[in-house]
């Protein structure tokens, strides 16, 4: 019996031997066939720039799907971000720290962390599924073969349109997530811990630099891109009729989650100085 | 077409294809559900690149062509889809004026009704058709909106996608007899792909067979009607007694 077993268990690991390196060189061979495209497909985006007729109708288009679809749910989320970093930042600090210094922690979580990356996170679930899921629908459905075949830039139409939006009205939606989260962190820091307006505007002063705002619109500005562009290319290469978009979806809401959070990280490094 | 191969991972599904369309004739490609029929059709308009092998049309080698020389190629070909392949966004009106190729005339909205209309009473549909969504259209109606938008921009070639099926025999009828009116008043080239032997009889000047990847055989209805070829008649005999006809 022991031999049979120990004959089953080395013919096992000799053949997860043979097959370990072929399919991790399937999926290193995977990966960089994805980078090769990605990468095609960002070119082609800056090459359909110089096809504005076609662009910039759609793109004024999305940029209202984008910017009004989303508006609630962003003003939401910023909403409860702020008015939970102040009653946390109150646990915390009451008792230790002058009042005012509450101002400041709400207003530089907000504007440095909090608005640009919950919207992100948040758009990237609302406007990254529905990109990766309408344009692998229309790949599945040969809409993009269609299109191409009509002579048509299927870049111009439909990605690039989509990405400028993203550009153009993620900052907006920042800035309104940081106006809201702000508001909302003062009148809960105002209820719960009593402090003054003259002590939340004076702390949030104390410790505002300019910069702070600089870099809130530039990593929104990236983020998003990153929301567009990765359901965006997800979606245009999906494969496989209904699983196939469903996957898509998926993995368009996962990557562009995981690259914000990747991108945060590095835009901090890069840009705050320590 | 010459000695086109084009495999999907291990899968070889055209294996060598020489295929020939003269100028002005409806030549219908037959044979049996994935055999590469609709893949063929999308290497002519380059859709899909060869793994080897020439596609020429009008003496310009397909995938060779920078994506201003097959943007203006595609604009001579028009192709429809199997399954309409409309844009569910847009209305109908809108899908059909997608197909005016012409940058100048698809801006002029006044050419952009004129055509539209023109297309979709060449198709039999009526112009109200133009304000509705494709989801609110039935199968065959989506079929005839295709053809409609593959005609708008006056295209040279047409390229039919097997466009009777999914359709009863009775709409399948009325399709087969669009495209013959339709090749009777645009004298265009036409490739149609089809597994549907009696209708592919009835539009086409020659027939060609696509069998293991390969062309098999290409002739006239009436050459493949007497064909003696086992393979050629174990197609027809199949399609004809599934229709319940004979010749």
């Amino acid at each position: 019996m022991a031999t049979v077993a120990e004959s089953s268990v080395s013919s096992r690991t000799a053949s997860l031997v043979v097959t370990a390196p072929s399919l991790v060189a399937r999926h290193v061979i995977a990966g960089f066939s994805h980078v090769g495209r990605f990468s095609r497909l960002v070119l082609e985006l800056l090459r359909a720039l110089r096809e504005w007729r076609q662009w910039v109708p759609r793109a004024v288009e999305q940029c209202q799907n984008v910017g009004y679809g989303s508006l609630f749910i962003v003003l939401l989320t910023a909403s409860f971000a702020g008015a939970v970093t102040s009653l946390q930042a109150g646990y915390q600090f009451t008792g230790s720290v002058p009042l005012y210094v509450m101002g400041a922690v709400v207003t530089e979580s907000i504007i440095l962390e909090l608005a640009p990356v919950l919207s992100a996170l948040i758009l990237a679930g609302r406007i990254g599924a529905r990109y990766a899921a309408e344009l692998g629908t229309m790949r599945v459905t040969e809409q993009i073969d269609a299109l191409e075949s009509l002579g048509r830039n299927p870049v111009s139409h439909l990605l690039l349109p989509r990405v400028i939006s993203g550009a153009v009205m993620v900052p907006v939606l920042v800035v309104v997530a940081i106006l809201a989260g702000l508001l909302s962190g003062y009148l809960a820091a105002r209820s719960s811990l009593g402090i003054t307006t003259y002590d939340f505007v004076y702390g949030s002063r104390y410790f505002f630099r300019s910069f702070d705002l600089w870099y809130a619109l530039i990593k929104a500005e990236a983020f998003g891109v990153v929301v567009t562009i990765i359901p965006c290319y997800v979606g245009f290469t999906a494969e496989a009729g209904a699983e196939g978009v469903g996957r898509a979806t998926t993995t368009a809401v996962v990557w562009s989650s995981v690259t914000v959070l990747l991108l945060d990280t590095v835009l901090a490094q890069l840009l705050l100085p320590t | 077409m010459r000695g086109v191969v084009k495999s999907f991972g291990a899968h070889v599904v055209l294996n060598g294809v020489d295929f020939e369309v003269r100028s002005g004739e409806t030549v219908a490609l037959l044979g049996p559900s994935g055999t590469g029929k609709s893949v063929l059709l999308k290497h002519i308009v380059g859709l899909l690149l060869p793994d080897s092998g020439e596609v020429l049309v009008d003496g310009l080698s397909v995938p060779h062509l920078s994506r201003d020389s097959i943007t203006r190629l595609r604009q001579r070909i028009g192709y429809a889809f199997q399954m309409g392949a409309l844009f569910d966004s847009l209305t109908v009106y809108e899908n059909i004026r997608l197909g005016i190729t012409d940058e100048k005339l698809y801006r002029n909205r006044t050419y952009c009704d004129d055509r539209v209309a023109t297309c979709l009473k060449m198709v039999n549909l009526s112009p109200d058709v133009g304000r509705k969504m494709p989801g609110e259209l039935s199968g065959g109606m989506k079929k005839r909106v295709g053809i409609a938008r593959a005609i708008a921009g006056k295209p040279r070639y047409l390229l039919y996608d097997e466009p009777t099926s999914g359709l009863d025999p009775v709409n399948a009828d009325a399709m087969d007899a669009l495209i013959e009116q339709l090749q009777d008043e645009l004298r265009v080239t036409s490739v149609v792909v089809s597994h549907d032997v009696r209708g592919s009889f009835r539009v086409a000047d020659r027939i060609a067979l696509l069998h293991h990847g390969k062309i098999h055989k290409v002739g006239t209805p009436d050459e493949f009607k007497h064909a003696k070829d086992e393979v050629v008649r174990e197609f027809l005999d199949r399609d004809f007694q599934l229709l319940g006809a004979g010749f």
